[in-house]
């Protein structure tokens, strides 16, 4: 990279500078003289990383799902076959799998329905020192230890917790009881039924839903809804008609959270809940005890699929182009 | 609203906000009063007493000295993985436009796209496959592979606002390209890595479902919570640890949340 200088005519200072001296000058020159190898050296390391640990191994899993496992020996048997998607189709898989995509689908709308008030508050009237408490407030719950908020729960929902005293100390325990021996919802306590599995997951995927709403309430022009409701609309009707459209994008973006984090979620109801299982605890129960990893992969297969098909119905409405 | 600057909004919304905020905010507190509690066999409430007495029996503990010192040893080599490969991602993904960029975002952010059990479970047929002993080093393979999306989206943030004009007046002014990135670009994105990190360390830090594939039998501070909830032994010292545990996550994200707070997207708006 020895270019001899140029000189312009009449002055002294050089145009075009000499190459940089130095291997390192000289690697910078070859940098700045090739972009592309710059580009390509930069994305090296991150994409064998991505691509052999996490692609590779999701590869590996794919291909696990299309085995099969020996029902005499136990053995995997390593032959292409579409048995073990099959055996997805048992009432009992399916089940499981109906279940998870049903809680998933309560947690979500839950979701929205209490975290719509937040998001519209911090993005509407929440201003200065408040709006940063209010990021605060919803960041920290956030990020604070995913385990720690389960074993909160289960202090709260624990027989002799805070819940079933603040029930005695309402002398509402007769509704407490009522609530529990409804059939689907109910159980031995609160903390042995869907009631108290769907409450965790609300509260430990709820925080997800604020953050985009927000994001997107805030995007809707305060001009909009005084134009609405100058127009005569109540509050009402503003709502239904100017705000929640404007705002389903973000709720859209929110909902893909908390569904796709349920779905995969076998922490919350193996603490919390029945002894029925969901898509999580049963991928972790075939790959573990029972050693049908085949059959774990076909299941992990289920909230990919699911999340796939929920991806593409928010693209169709529009949800990406909006965010 | 804009005619209004001192209209708080209609009653009913202010309280629907501050419940949904206490519902999220009282079960955390809940952790801090029954690290104290004198009961030991039960949660119950409202507790009998107070004593300080398991902060001192929590911190003789060997067996959770042993998996707070895993945890922050995973998180800190997680954490140096991630800033390196996100920092490289993010420059590559902002500098230039090139075939196969929007590919790259995508396979970045799908481990935390995914459900965490896809990625564990696949990362231990892996292991399982290519008979990769577990070991700090296979929970550090997982854990790095979710942190450089956080640092990644730190950085990228960051670059987008740091002008490129800048860069080429370093460049115009003789500084080669190492010197334009030690002195140039890296004072721009240092904050927004500092904050990528300590999210990603706070992340790391808290890992329980991808862990629980790739830990084998090490226990992580978050495993050793696992295994009291499953199986309670102590449960005094679990509160005390809990309680600690919340402490430990928030003084990276509060810190994160300033570093960052005056630009246009704040560290931690996605986990």
């Amino acid at each position: 990279m020895s270019a001899a200088s140029v000189t312009a005519a009449g002055a002294g200072a050089p145009i075009i500078m000499d190459g940089r001296r130095g291997p390192l000058g000289r690697l910078s020159d070859l940098f700045w003289r090739n972009p592309r190898l710059l580009l390509f050296l930069m994305l090296t390391p991150p994409m064998l990383w991505l691509g052999i640990v996490y692609v590779g191994s999701l590869f590996a899993l794919l291909l696990q799902s299309f085995f099969s496992i020996d029902e005499f020996s136990g053995l995997i048997r390593y032959e292409f076959t579409l048995k073990t998607y099959g055996e997805l189709f048992q009432p009992a898989n399916l089940d499981v799998i109906v279940r998870t995509v049903t809680m998933a689908v309560a947690v979500t709308l839950s979701s929205a329905v209490i975290a719509f008030p937040i998001a519209y508050y911090a993005a509407r009237y929440a201003q200065g020192k408040w709006k940063a408490l209010f990021y605060l407030g919803v960041m920290l719950p956030l990020w604070s230890s995913y385990l720690v908020k389960v074993y909160a729960w289960k202090l709260i929902l624990a027989k002799e917790g805070i819940l079933n005293w603040l029930f005695a100390k309402l002398h509402l325990t007769w509704l407490l009881d009522a609530w529990l021996s409804l059939p689907i919802v109910g159980g031995n306590s609160l903390s042995f039924s869907y009631t108290g599995t769907f409450i965790v997951f609300v509260y430990v995927w709820m925080p997800f839903m604020i953050l985009p709403l927000q994001a997107a309430l805030e995007r809707v022009p305060a001009t909009l809804i005084e134009a609405s409701n100058d127009l005569g609309a109540p509050p009402g009707q503003t709502f239904r008609r100017v705000i929640f459209p404007l705002a389903l994008p973000g709720l859209i973006a929110g909902s893909i959270f908390t569904f796709s984090l349920t779905l995969g979620d076998y922490i919350i109801p193996q603490i919390i809940g029945t002894s029925r299982l969901f898509i999580g605890q049963a991928v972790y129960a075939h790959q573990g005890t029972a050693g049908n990893i085949p059959l774990a992969a076909a299941f992990t297969v289920v909230p990919v699929v699911v999340m796939g098909f929920y991806l593409w119905m928010a693209k169709r409405m529009g949800a990406f182009n909006a965010l | 609203m804009r005619f209004d600057r001192h209209y708080s909004g209609p009653f009913g919304l202010k309280l629907a906000a501050a419940c949904g905020l206490l519902f999220l905010h009282l079960p955390i507190l809940l952790i801090f009063v029954y690290a104290f509690t004198t009961e030991e066999k039960s949660y119950q409430w409202p507790p009998p007493g107070f004593t300080i007495n398991w902060l001192m029996v929590t911190w003789n503990r060997p067996d959770v000295w042993q998996a707070l010192g895993l945890s922050v040893r995973v998180a800190a080599i997680s954490t140096v993985i991630a800033l390196m490969l996100g920092t490289l991602c993010a420059a590559a993904v902002s500098r230039s436009r090139f075939f196969g960029r929007e590919a790259i975002s995508l396979l970045v952010i799908l481990p935390i796209a995914l459900p965490g059990i896809i990625t564990g479970i696949s990362l231990r047929s892996a292991f399982s496959i290519a008979e990769i002993p577990f070991s700090t080093w296979t929970i550090v393979l997982g854990h790095a592979t979710f942190c450089v999306v956080i640092v990644y989206n730190n950085a990228v943030a960051r670059f987008r606002r740091t002008s490129g004009s800048l860069i080429e007046a370093s460049m115009d002014l003789g500084a080669d390209g190492f010197q334009t990135f030690r002195y140039v670009i890296l004072p721009n994105i240092s904050t927004a890595l500092l904050a990528g990190g300590m999210l990603a360390f706070a992340l790391s830090f808290d890992e329980v479902i991808v862990t629980t594939f790739t830990a084998g039998q090490q226990q992580t501070l978050p495993i050793w919570m696992l295994e009291e909830l499953v199986r309670p032994r102590q449960r005094p010292v679990t509160n005390v640890v809990a309680m600690v545990v919340v402490i430990v996550t928030f003084l990276p994200i509060l810190a994160a949340f300033y570093l960052t707070r005056d630009g246009d997207q704040i560290a931690g708006a996605g986990k």
